[in-house]
């Protein structure tokens, strides 16, 4: 390959047009990646117009600048937040002492763990979400998946500029491992179990974005106050762009609704799925599915690799500046509830041990606000005998101490025949799936949505309703 | 097991007799010349309740039904020409050894778990040697610590590609220990990793996956998710082919050994052991039945774990077990063999000609691994031939296998010991040699002379041959044992194992030797360093909130 135009191809603030090693890098990579969008992205729309953001640059002017793009040329960036001079490590064994510069050799693998796990998730949801834009029910909706698909990309190409600049000759192959893992494929799947169920509806679709995207964002707070500088910033900017994946998921389940409570209030004698939209009670079935399927995505409520990662100051708490006053995380206990010899238990367990559980807490409490919001719908529709929630925290969990148990949606225990005879009341049905899935048709005229889901109140970067989003 | 303390503060006794029908964490299933045997462990079912069995890693408990898995198939299921060892967990295929376990555990406890997990390993080992047991580690997920050091003592390791699962041995990285179950050794001398590689290997915590791991010789192989059930199949197909012929033999059942405890000690049917607390000793006598039993390898076979001869030593192996494990505190074992030394030499001689009896060779070769286990054993071990007892042939052995040999040289008294083909060859030690070839390093044409004196001898010769340490008459026997049992007890236990270590096992090293010696020594040294235990060591640290605080200074 021959020299490529690093500064126009790739828009970038980490002065890449000097960086000899970077560009070495990136000659091997960016043609596999682009190998890999054009296999296991949003495959059939490689040749079409989308009206997309893109980030040129961090500053208030820069980071979203608006306009049609074939999403194989999408200008993917490597954007990190701005330097804070003489930046200090803000928790942890490490508290007080400089910011890393550069990978410190003792938590070298542990950091690199870090960062391929949380790489690894961003492609996964491009290959999940890969064949919906065939059923998207506006051009709207079809450019906005298409945004967070390629904005999913960069936060791959984020995290790859890390392995590539601070991990040597390993962190050039995880990057490469990075394109080989697949969503759901049998022989290489995605490391997270979450990240390989496929996303075939676009409730499905909204939900994750809802409530899987909301884990990415909490995985970046705790990582944006990582000592190890580099991974602070870039997971700093990642923020600015993870905010809009969820405005999707949470406002697109909100349009869900208010169609439904439309025809509820059209006809309230009838069942609402005899007019085509998805009735309040599937809707919820799907909440607590992705919720609680994302509330694994924190790992064990007692954990030593989570004490590992405070202690050595490589991954933190959400705000960890902002909300705490202490920071080692020492000499304090959690209380945390786990089941041991067939009951719950409510143990004392040191803090640092529990900051997976921490994190859960307060992503838990940021869910409420999106499920908040969906019940003022209700509200505004006169909506009375129904109400959103979350489920418990113990509820459908494959991973950590409730893993292989089984609990109804308040988190009371049942033994395994009664949840076979109750899940369906909790978590969709096939036959809830079967008549989601028949609702999925192409609605793909300017202007017009889908019978199932209102318009939303105003379109992208003020541009009207009716806008073509997407040149088909 | 119901202990619920820890092993050093009860007297709770262990069970190492579980059938496969009553295991908890292990599944296994048989097909045919194949058995698949499943790490399936439970994490709430541990031998003790303040720590969890996650990631199916294992604690004594597990390590007890692994040993009885490979013994039962041997016994009962010698049809089975390869075990398939994998797991039942999705993307990790065993942890290793519980780390709050090991971290909560006794320091004498921890050396006494990691031996008893290596004389198992050795034991798969063995099978493939001599029984024609194969073993496919099928490396469903993540190999780490003890979980890779088991897939180490396979045949072969097939390991799942799926860009994610790997091998690791991270106990220097994370918990500033050594993998105790012969990891290191088995990397370097039985797969010949180059020790540059190896080097690397043992200090990334997380391993090497797939590809670079089959090309660095940590395994034989890898093969895709969607190729796996296909690829585990075809490798055990091929170590089945590669096996011997299987006679089509029925099993025999295995009763479990029963063994009933009280203040006196532990009792058998055929071996009993009287603790003396006071004086730290235990005298164990092995009682030889008045005739010799079955004459042909039918014969023992329709006995089967009824038979007088493999019973005994399976008594005596559990013995063993449960002195090492509970009695810490005794510090030396006195051996007595009591009987006929005819019924010996005629047992012995069944065993020379039924030598190609697949029932009798196992047999053989479990006694092998008693005899190992009485090498192994970090206690003084005194061999006491006074009137009645019949040190002979195979157990002959046994005093062989003690740090010394008393011997009463009475004529008013006699005293019968003898040797038989079964002193040539068919027991070595860990160093590979016999334990004649051991005693007699420096002059090896004693061991020609004494095999060539098969039969009974008399106190007198037997002195002559060297087969005594000392050999009192009537009048100083009874003081001479005193006082060297006396003496014996007020020496310092360390001191006495490291001693009793070095002297047992003159000669050769070998893998074995290298395993128990040389690993199992380091790492019993680093097991006691403020930088593993201290209150801010690795292995102390290790889960907790703190981080190590090491201490740099280089010994």
């Amino acid at each position: 390959m021959t020299a490529i135009d690093y500064e126009s191809k790739i828009p970038n603030n980490v002065d890449l047009s000097s960086d000899r090693r970077l560009q070495r890098a990136l000659e091997h990579w960016l043609p596999q990646y682009i190998d890999w969008w054009k296999e296991m992205g949003p495959t059939d729309f490689n040749n079409n117009d989308v009206y997309l953001r893109t980030a040129v640059s961090v500053d208030s002017d820069g980071w979203a600048q608006f306009g049609y793009v074939k999403m194989p040329e999408y200008r993917w960036g490597i954007f990190l937040a701005d330097r804070e001079k003489d930046r200090k490590i803000g928790f942890g064994d490490h508290l007080g002492e400089d910011a890393w510069q550069q990978v410190p050799g003792e938590y070298r693998n542990w950091l690199r763990r870090i960062i391929v796990t949380q790489a690894d998730t961003e492609p996964a949801s491009v290959e999940q979400q890969r064949m919906l834009a065939h059923t998207a029910p506006s051009l709207y909706d079809m450019r906005n998946l298409f945004q967070v698909n390629v904005e999913e990309g960069r936060h791959l190409w984020a995290m790859v500029y890390l392995l590539q600049t601070y991990f040597g000759k390993d962190g050039r192959e995880e990057a490469e491992e990075l394109l080989e893992r697949r969503s759901g494929n049998p022989d290489h799947p995605r490391i997270l179990g979450t990240f390989n169920e496929p996303i075939t509806s676009w409730l499905d679709f909204f939900c994750f974005t809802m409530f899987t995207d909301r884990d990415g964002k909490f995985q970046l707070l705790s990582l944006a106050e990582s000592g190890f500088d580099p991974l602070a910033r870039t997971c700093r900017f990642m923020l600015t762009e993870e905010a809009h994946h969820m405005f999707v998921g949470q406002t697109g389940v909100g349009r869900i609704i208010e169609r439904a409570t439309q025809i509820m209030n059209e006809h309230p004698k009838d069942d609402p799925r005899k007019h085509g939209v998805i009735d309040l009670p599937t809707i919820q079935k799907y909440i607590n599915f992705w919720s609680s399927s994302s509330n694994d995505l924190y790992g064990g409520e007692v954990s030593s690799n989570s004490a590992n990662f405070f202690g050595s100051s490589l991954k933190g708490r959400a705000w960890e500046q902002k909300n705490y006053t202490e920071h080692t995380g020492l000499d304090q206990m959690k209380e945390v509830t786990v089941w041991q010899d067939g009951k719950l238990v409510t143990e004392q367990v040191p803090l640092r041990n529990a900051m997976n559980e921490v994190l859960r807490e307060d992503y838990i409490e940021d869910n409420q606000k999106g499920v908040n919001y969906w019940n003022k719908i209700l509200d505004k529709a006169g909506i009375e005998d129904f109400r959103f929630r979350l489920p418990h925290r113990r509820f459908n969990r494959n991973i950590g101490s409730f893993a292989g148990l089984h609990f109804d949606i308040d988190g009371n225990p049942m033994s395994a025949s009664e949840w076979e005879a109750r899940k369906d009341e909790w978590l969709p049905s096939e036959a809830d799936k079967a008549y989601v899935h028949s609702l999925m048709q192409k609605c793909v005229e300017p202007g017009k949505f889908a019978n199932w889901i209102a318009p939303p109140p105003k379109g992208i970067n003020d541009q009207p309703i009716d806008f073509e989003y997407v040149r088909l | 097991m119901t202990a619920t303390e820890t092993p050093a503060a009860s007297l709770a006794h262990y069970d190492f007799h579980r059938r496969p029908e009553d295991f908890v964490h292990w599944q296994l299933d048989v097909d045919g010349p194949i058995a698949t045997l499943r790490m399936n462990v439970q994490e709430d079912r541990g031998l003790h309740d303040h720590y969890r069995l996650k990631l199916n890693s294992y604690d004594l408990g597990v390590d007890i039904e692994l040993a009885a898995a490979y013994q039962h198939l041997r016994f009962e299921h010698p049809e089975v020409r390869c075990v398939v060892l994998t797991g039942n967990l999705d993307r990790v295929f065993c942890a290793g050894a519980n780390i709050v376990m090991l971290r909560t555990s006794p320091h004498a406890f921890k050396v006494n778990f990691c031996k008893y997990t290596n004389e198992t390993r050795l034991y798969i080992e063995d099978a493939s040697d001599h029984s024609g047991l194969k073993t496919l580690a099928a490396l469903n997920g993540t190999a780490s610590g003890g979980g890779y050091e088991l897939a180490l003592a396979a045949d072969r390791i097939l390991l799942v590609d799926d860009r994610n699962s790997a091998v690791s041995l991270p106990e220097l990285p994370l918990l500033g220990v050594l993998p105790g179950t012969g990891g290191l050794t088995r990397v370097v001398d039985k797969r010949m990793v180059r020790r540059d590689l190896a080097d690397v290997f043992c200090t990334i915590a997380e391993g090497i996956k797939g590809k670079r791991a089959a090309k660095w010789d940590l395994v034989d192989g890898v093969a895709p998710l969607s190729k796996w059930d296909d690829a585990v199949s075809e490798a055990a197909k091929e170590l089945v082919a590669a096996s011997e012929t299987p006679t089509g033999a029925e099993g025999v059942r295995l009763e479990p050994v029963a063994p009933r405890f009280d203040e006196e000690g532990i009792h058998y049917d055929l071996v009993d052991v009287a603790i003396d607390g006071a004086a730290r000793t235990a005298a164990i006598t092995l009682q030889l039945p008045d005739d010799v039993g079955p004459k042909s390898a039918a014969d023992a076979r329709a006995q089967g774990s009824g038979w007088w001869f493999f019973k005994l030593f399976r008594e005596l192996d559990d013995a063993l077990l449960h002195l090492r494990l509970e009695y810490l505190d005794i510090g030396t074992i006195t051996l007595r063999v009591v009987g006929d030394p005819a019924v010996v030499t005629a047992v012995d001689a069944l065993l020379a000609d039924a030598a190609d009896d697949w029932f009798v060779r196992e047999v053989r070769l479990f006694v092998k691994r008693v005899l190992k286990r009485v090498d192994l054993t970090a206690r003084s071990v005194f061999a006491i031939a006074d009137e009645g007892t019949a040190f002979a042939g195979t157990f002959l052995e046994l005093a062989l296998a003690a740090d010394r040999i008393y011997l009463l040289n009475d004529p008013d008294q006699p005293v019968s010991m003898g040797v038989t083909a079964m002193n040539g060859g068919p027991f070595p030690m860990s160093n590979g040699l016999t334990r004649l070839q051991t005693r007699f390093l420096g002059d090896p044409s004693r061991v020609d002379e004494i095999l060539g004196e098969a039969g009974v001898l008399d106190a007198e010769r037997a002195d002559e041959l060297g087969l005594a340490t000392v050999a009192p008459d009537g009048i100083d026997w009874e003081d001479d044992i005193r006082i060297a049992l006396e003496e014996r007890a007020s020496f310092s236990p360390d001191a006495l194992t490291g001693l009793e270590a070095n002297l047992r096992f003159a000669g050769p090293e070998t893998l074995e030797t290298k395993i128990f010696g040389r690993l199992s020594a380091w790492q019993n040294w680093i097991f006691q360093r403020p930088n593993a235990v201290g209150k801010r060591g690795a292995l102390q640290c290790y889960g907790t909130p703190n981080r190590p605080e090491l201490d740099f200074t280089r010994t």
